[in-house]
């Protein structure tokens, strides 16, 4: 081939370039119009996965804003992996450092939802702790224990209703968002990922489990930031969750 | 609060999330149901770049699944089919109603 990849990079993301000379279609004819096809799906095949990944923000924003906007990250961020189903995940910081974006101030944290969501999704398989085996410990050395949590765990927190505001605009008959932070931890106790709204305690409890500290001290730090923490909630949400995948004493990894 | 009834308080609410799991473990159970989605609506969230969402071609597919309750799926009710032969969910793929 008489184009270096670096041209033709260039002009595959750029409609403003020519097309890049010395392209021919196999029978020695010039493949201008070709290439022109060609430049033109990808930047369509890219604006669609973007739509299917983040459906609540092409619904927020509406499909023309939407198409434009992902023309603009697509040529900024193309995708570096052919695995579609990791494009985008540099989308939820693109929308915050969007300057026309800023009056929509919750759109980056329901972007990070969004992602959230398909990463745990395509996340590891994990098998559970069984449901005696807590019970097996002795219970006074209980606070000393470190749980090992499921890859496909993710807690998203926000200054935003961002759990209500996904709801509202992608799950039919679901009420308006009220406003208020919220954190979402999303579980997957099967097939599909499951959000559940937690309080801002919950979610320091959890962060720290994510850190390895131990029950009492995550206990500790939750209690901290939010004075109506209660263990048993957080730690059911976990197990039934099927989120706690192994449990350990002393720092051991 | 002393390190003892912090240890008490652990047990306690370790004890309580234990006993919440009996009783409500298998209430929003799911199963994937083959042979009972219409075409086009079988399940899967994955996103872009799966190809499994939505892509049955026709009615009850028989290697296309929904999610369904635990437990529900054998007693969907489905119309028989041209032949007269009943029509029935299966956890396990089907051979029936392949795409030709």
């Amino acid at each position: 081939m008489s184009v270096s990849q670096t041209a033709f990079h260039s002009a595959l993301l750029d409609a403003s370039q020519d097309v890049p000379g010395g392209l021919s279609d196999g029978l020695g004819q010039p493949a201008g119009s070709r290439f022109a096809v060609y430049r033109n799906n990808v930047a369509v095949s890219l604006t669609e996965a973007l739509e299917q990944s983040f459906p609540a923000i092409a619904k927020l924003l509406g499909p023309d804003n939407f198409k434009g906007l992902a023309g603009i990250f697509l040529r900024k961020h193309p995708p570096d992996t052919p695995i579609m189903m990791h494009y985008g995940a540099a989308f939820p910081d693109f929308l915050a450092g969007f300057e026309g974006l800023s009056h929509i101030g919750y759109l980056p944290d329901v972007a990070q939802l969004e992602q959230a969501l398909r990463t745990s999704y395509h996340a590891a398989d994990a098998d559970p702790i069984a449901a005696d085996a807590l019970q097996a410990v002795d219970p006074d050395r209980l606070g000393e224990l470190r749980f090992d949590l499921a890859p496909a765990l993710r807690l998203v927190r926000s200054p935003w209703p961002i759990h209500q505001i996904w709801a509202y605009n992608l799950e039919p008959g679901a009420p308006k968002p009220t406003g208020g932070a919220q954190n979402v931890l999303i579980l997957r106790p099967e097939f599909d990922p499951q959000m559940t709204p937690v309080s801002d305690g919950c979610a320091a409890f959890i962060t720290a489990l994510q850190r390895r500290t131990t029950l009492a001290e995550a206990n500790d730090l939750a209690v901290a930031e939010g004075g109506d923490f209660d263990l048993s909630h957080g730690l059911g949400l976990l197990l039934s969750g099927q989120a706690i995948t192994r449990i350990t004493f002393g720092d051991a990894p | 609060m002393s390190k003892m009834m912090k240890t008490v308080a652990i047990a306690g609410a370790v004890t309580a999330a234990i006993a919440a799991q009996t009783t409500g473990a298998t209430a929003g159970s799911k199963e994937k149901c083959y042979g009972v989605s219409l075409a086009g609506e079988n399940g899967c969230a994955a996103g872009a770049g799966t190809t499994c969402a939505g892509t049955s071609t026709v009615d009850y597919q028989g290697n296309a699944w929904t999610l369904v309750d635990a437990g529900t799926c054998a007693e969907i009710e489905l119309p028989a089919m041209a032949d007269g032969t009943e029509r029935k969910g299966s956890l396990e793929e089907l051979d029936r109603d392949l795409p030709s």
